[in-house]
């Protein structure tokens, strides 16, 4: 077994256990230009051995920037993509031993998805009612339409919503109350589990607070357990227990919220944090980091983060770290490993 | 000419849209100004008015969006009434334009050569070689590793952060005077973000360029701005040196607004939210358009519209002061 596989080891009563996930996806060239110009089978490798546990009502969050992969592992976990390799565990049940869609409809009716775009994940020609419903009826959670009616009030009233808005169309909702109605539709089969893509990064920042406040709530109420994905490190602090930093389908460091934020080790958490504009900070003169995310289908060799890091050494450039453990969590850094790292200036 | 004069002046600027039900009053009478070498920030929720403003400075507000009172002046003249021709010569060469989405921003057939070029000799006398030179010049100081390599790519060839590096070039091609910037960095990952306003802010430094800057963000402001104008429902809620802003906020919008970001290092259970949604533009109400949100609500309030007046260190337009 990997070190990569440490995070993940024994204390079996997490809600989540995804281990050495991977999922790739083939973006060759079509067969023909293959055989007749010599180009070879390409992968692009979105997520790359990921392995992580969720311990009930807490939130862990996903954090890295685009192309990282972070919504590639939630699509995974809530079964719209096939993983490439790697096992999800719920509650110990393997999602992948369940065949058929009968077998797997008692734990999916338990993990629920809230989307980023709160105009593109609600029928423009249901009423808000039907689409807060149908989860009720798909997994046939109650009979007759006076109780279906009532856990629709009840659930619009959770989620801060008049019972009689139910009646209206999501397009005479602002983005704020549209993503109120998806999180209604998400606890509609009484979830304990939420996937939660971006849920607010497509809203202003008074309705983004109003969001965060009411999942907090909902948490606190329902005992929720959160997978939260975004790229926003302000957010994730305010969210998360624990959180995850990817880079290139590969996660650089996970740790404690407050062990990460307080003392990051991996170069690539250190200049997301020195990134975050900070309102403290007037006019302060940042010195960001040159150069990009490199394409993932032609990714770096050993550190995958090496042609950005100021730490970069032969090593790094030739052998890929592996996850070892640190205060609070996890990193993957040679230069840590090899006590290479300065202190952080925070700290 | 005064020599204490602002490079831009807008005064008592309505922006309205003339409908089938009536006219909607987008931006309503607001007053702002930039000086030389200035960065002034707009913030604001999306339907605040803020791009408007921008759009109609720069001449471009797509019908049937119309200016329907007040004056836009640089340096002194008035040019919201130009006609099309004239406002096509300032535009570039006088005022660059900087927008949210790099990709609609950059004709995707022709090569950023041509693009720059093209700019730079509609606006200036240059030669197509001088031309070319100051393109390849412009790439270097906007920061395109190998700039001489990339000139005859296509758009497509450039990650995100590059073409807006591009469409800033573009703006700065003829050394304009002042760049509307309108959301420059949010189609981009954070730490992009971060070369980005470093590039702006240099560039505001070096040239002496003034800088309207649009966006909703205001962790981009704090860290790029020297005047913040709050705006909410069309009208300017606050305005005023931004340490000011961000840490002393009078109007109790500004204040719920800064509240509601979360910040890294401050834990708190629940952030301050303010209830509620802006207001459309059809349903503003009379008053202080803040006045069904707002915790410190009166009697006047509601009757009312307060207008900027002097608080503390910022102008607020609220009834409290």
């Amino acid at each position: 077994m990997t070190i990569a596989a440490a995070p993940t080891t024994p204390h079996d009563s997490a809600k989540l256990r995804v281990h050495g996930l991977k999922r790739y996806f083939d973006v060759s060239a079509p067969w023909l230009n293959r055989v007749l110009e010599g180009r070879k089978r390409q992968l692009l490798k979105a997520v790359d051995d990921i392995s992580f546990a969720i311990e009930p009502g807490k939130t862990l969050s996903l954090v890295g920037e685009s192309g990282c992969g972070k919504s590639t592992v939630a699509r995974c976990i809530v079964g719209l993509y096939r993983p490439s390799g790697g096992s999800i565990d719920f509650e110990g049940v393997d999602l992948a031993t369940l065949r058929g869609r009968a077998a797997q409809a008692p734990i999916r009716r338990r993990m629920q998805m809230i989307f980023q775009d709160p105009f593109a994940s609600l029928n423009p020609r249901w009423r808000v009612f039907d689409i807060i419903a149908e989860p009720i009826r798909a997994f046939r959670l109650l009979r007759g339409a006076g109780a279906i009616q009532r856990r629709v009030d009840e659930l619009l009233g959770q989620v801060g919503l008049a019972a009689r808005d139910g009646e209206k169309y999501p397009h005479e909702f602002s983005g704020g109350q549209r993503q109120r109605i998806s999180i209604a539709r998400a606890l509609a089969s009484n979830p304990d589990f939420l996937v939660c893509d971006e849920p607010t990064s497509a809203l202003d920042v008074s309705v983004q607070a109003q969001i965060l406040n009411l999942m907090k709530e909902l948490q606190r109420e329902l005992g929720l357990t959160y997978l939260f994905i975004s790229h926003d490190l302000s957010v994730v602090y305010h969210m998360s227990d624990t959180v995850g930093v990817m880079y290139l389908g590969r996660l650089a460091e996970i740790r404690s919220a407050a062990d990460l934020f307080s003392e990051p080790q991996h170069p690539y958490t250190r200049l997301l944090l020195e990134t975050i504009p900070d309102l403290d900070v007037i006019g302060r003169h940042r010195e960001p980091l040159a150069g990009e995310v490199p394409s993932p289908i032609n990714p770096p060799s050993g550190c995958t983060f090496h042609p950005r890091c100021p730490l970069a050494n032969e090593r790094c450039r030739a052998e890929r770290p592996e996850l070892q453990p640190t205060a609070g969590g996890f990193v993957a850094c040679h230069a840590v490993a090899e006590g290479r790292l300065p202190p952080h200036p925070a700290s | 000419m005064a020599a204490n004069q602002p490079l831009l002046q807008v005064n008592n600027l309505r922006i309205e849209f003339p409908n089938r039900r009536g006219t909607l009053v987008a931006v309503d009478d607001i007053s702002l100004h930039i000086d030389p070498g200035e960065v002034l920030g707009v913030v604001g929720e999306s339907g605040a008015g803020k791009s408007l403003t921008g759009a109609a400075i720069i001449g471009l507000l797509e019908p049937p969006g119309r200016i329907a009172g007040g004056e836009i002046l640089l340096d002194g003249r008035r040019i919201d009434n130009l006609p099309y021709e004239q406002m096509r010569r300032i535009r570039g060469k006088e005022i660059g334009a900087i927008f949210q989405d790099p990709l609609t921003s950059l004709n995707p057939l022709y090569k950023i050569s041509r693009q720059l070029v093209e700019t730079i000799q509609t606006h200036t006398d240059m030669s197509a070689t001088q031309a070319r030179n100051h393109a390849l010049d412009l790439l270097d100081s906007v920061g395109i590793p190998a700039a001489s390599e990339r000139l005859d790519a296509y758009p497509h060839e450039f990650s995100g952060g590059m073409r807006q590096r591009v469409v800033i070039a573009l703006a700065l091609a003829v050394n304009p005077r002042l760049i509307i910037a309108d959301e420059p960095t949010t189609a981009l990952d954070v730490s992009i973000q971060a070369q980005i306003i470093g590039l702006l802010r240099r560039l505001c430094r070096d040239h002496g360029t003034a800088v309207m800057l649009v966006t909703h963000d205001m962790g981009v402001i704090a860290e790029t701005a020297d005047r913040v104008a709050v705006m909410y429902a069309g009208r300017i809620a606050e305005v005023g040196p931004v340490e000011a802003v961000v840490k002393d906020a009078r109007h109790p919008y500004t204040h719920g607004l800064m509240g509601s970001i979360p910040a890294v290092g401050h834990h708190v259970e629940r952030l301050t939210q303010i209830d509620g949604a802006m207001p459309r533009l059809t349903e503003i109400p009379p008053g202080c358009a803040f006045n069904p949100r707002c915790p410190k609500v009166f009697d006047k309030c509601l009757a009312e519209r307060p207008d900027l007046r002097p608080a503390g260190r910022t102008d607020v337009s609220c009834w409290l002061y």
